[in-house]
């Protein structure tokens, strides 16, 4: 299934925060949204998923979803919005429990993703109890629980530090490795998006219209941290980025 | 560096974190009852204005031994266990259609903000020619007065619950009765239940007052009559019996809370 956005716009009142986005995000690859912040990039991010409708403009679905998909357009947050009253394993039910899955499916299902984000020996653990990486890969887990056509994930490391931030970004290109999705994943983090991209979308400051698109070819397993190429790309997505940036960063908020 | 201006930093952290202590509250409480009981005995303390700790005990020890205590507590509990409950659960439906829906709280929170200082016992005539006297205006009575509390409380409470998490089970595509009974509620749970501390205990204060019309039996009658025969003893026997009833149920709360909201931590 493919995702198409057709002339997206957007205003909240007076302010204009999105114009005229078009964009196709092909099965199998994961886009990123890279852009100053207040561009609009997790605005953009919940008309695809459908949590907020633009002014103008549509988001299409190009293909049905496989059959077996619970949920097809699936988010990761950027603080987790894990349940706090409920555990690990609680947390990735709570988003099966509305199916009506075979007996014991929904134990499969559970058992499969706390295995493949190494979660299993933390199933009974309460959110409180985990670390701001193991939170994220419990958000991962319950994402995956409901396999999802398209991921659509809205900074979903940025709450992490440093260390965490690389190590689960080896995780997810893991993942995808072993089992290609699909994703948009909004980042203001270059670094993340030259690692994790196969196309990277740059959006200017407000109103946000799409700035630039950049290609990487090399496969995301080949990808090292200090790769020239990849450091290359992320130079230049920082320089169409930087006055951009800049003038952002002194416009006022609500102005 | 001069030795003289060399000191530690002066400590400026600490407190604004009270912690459970056990035995204090014992302490103060023995410590109250030893000086009334020292004080009557001694006569600084007059034997109008305060009965003697001991004679309290021993009117109480004979309520219980003559089965007397039984006869008024147990009609009392059922007042409010049946009042406190209707109240309750009408007060918990509407604080959350009012915390979800625009329409609902539009019309009624001004609503419920008019009805909240009404001082409840003032109705109790009213609700004698609604209801009867008999026990059903006692039930509407201690119902009415926790209500209102427990609206105002849930609907904060609601109001409080993390809007993300509320987002996350719409883009997980979970239907509008689990998201109010699997996130909302349960992430308003723990203002709900420090809401019914206080609704609950207003609930014990009308008990007395609805037992002040028509009513044979109940902790409150007996207070009531005794206050009016001026029967220290007997008065202060019955205020000790909702005294420790006002324990129980903070208690009650208190272990609901650790069963159920060990989560936060």
């Amino acid at each position: 299934m493919d995702i198409k956005l057709d002339g997206i716009s957007h205003s909240y009142g007076p302010v204009e925060v999105l114009r005229d986005i078009s964009l196709t995000i092909k099965q199998g690859q994961i886009v990123c949204l890279v852009g100053p912040s207040g561009c609009g990039k997790s605005t953009l991010l919940r008309f695809i998923g459908g949590l907020e409708r633009p002014t103008a403009g549509q988001v299409l679905q190009i293909g049905a979803p496989p059959r077996e998909s619970l949920n097809p357009l699936t988010y990761v947050f950027q603080h987790f919005a894990l349940l706090p009253w409920r555990t690990v394993e609680g947390n990735i039910r709570l988003v099966l429990e509305g199916h009506k899955l075979a007996r014991g499916e929904a134990d499969a299902i559970v058992r499969d993703v706390l295995a493949r984000t190494r979660l299993t020996d933390f199933a009974k653990a309460l959110p409180r109890q985990l670390s701001g990486g193991m939170k994220q890969r419990v958000a991962i887990a319950r994402a995956l629980a409901v396999r999802p056509a398209v991921m659509l994930m809205d900074e979903p490391l940025s709450a992490l530090d440093s260390q965490t931030r690389e190590l689960l970004m080896d995780d997810l290109i893991d993942l995808w490795t072993r089992q290609p999705f699909t994703a948009v994943y909004v980042t203001h983090n270059l670094n993340e998006a030259v690692r994790l991209g196969h196309r990277i979308v740059v959006l200017s400051r407000r109103p946000g219209r799409i700035h630039k698109e950049i290609q990487i070819e090399m496969p995301l397993s080949e990808r090292q941290p200090g790769d020239p190429l990849l450091e290359a790309k992320q130079a230049e997505l920082w320089g169409l980025m930087r006055d951009e940036a800049k003038a952002a960063d002194q416009e006022l908020v609500d102005g | 560096m001069d030795n003289s201006t060399t000191r530690p930093v002066p400590f400026r952290g600490g407190g604004f974190n009270p912690r459970p202590m056990r035995t204090v509250a014992p302490i103060v409480f023995v410590l109250l009852i030893a000086f009334l009981e020292v004080g009557t005995r001694t006569g600084i303390i007059s034997g109008l204005t305060m009965p003697r700790p001991s004679d309290v005990a021993r009117t109480l020890g004979g309520m219980i031994g003559s089965g007397l205590l039984w006869q008024h507590l147990l009609p009392s509990l059922q007042r409010l266990f049946v009042g406190g409950l209707i109240g309750t659960l009408a007060g918990v439906t509407l604080g959350t259609l009012i915390g979800l829906f625009t329409l609902v709280r539009a019309g009624l929170l001004p609503l419920v903000a008019a009805l909240f200082p009404i001082p409840k016992i003032a109705l109790l005539p009213l609700f004698v020619i609604w209801f009867g006297i008999d026990e059903t205006s006692k039930y509407a009575l201690i119902a009415f007065g926790v209500f209102t509390p427990t609206v105002v409380s849930t609907f904060g409470a609601v109001d409080s619950v993390d809007r993300s998490l509320i987002r996350m089970g719409q883009s997980f595509g979970l239907s509008w009765w689990a998201i109010v009974s699997k996130i909302v509620l349960p992430g308003a749970f723990p203002g709900i239940l420090s809401g019914l501390r206080v609704s609950l205990a207003i609930g014990i204060i009308l008990l007395v007052a609805a037992e002040m019309l028509g009513a044979q039996y109940g902790i409150g009658a007996y207070i009531l009559e005794a206050g009016s025969l001026y029967d220290l003893n007997r008065l202060f026997a019955g205020v000790t019996v909702l005294s420790v009833l006002g324990l129980i149920l903070s208690t009650v709360i208190g272990l609901v809370e650790k069963r159920f909201l060990d989560w936060r931590g």
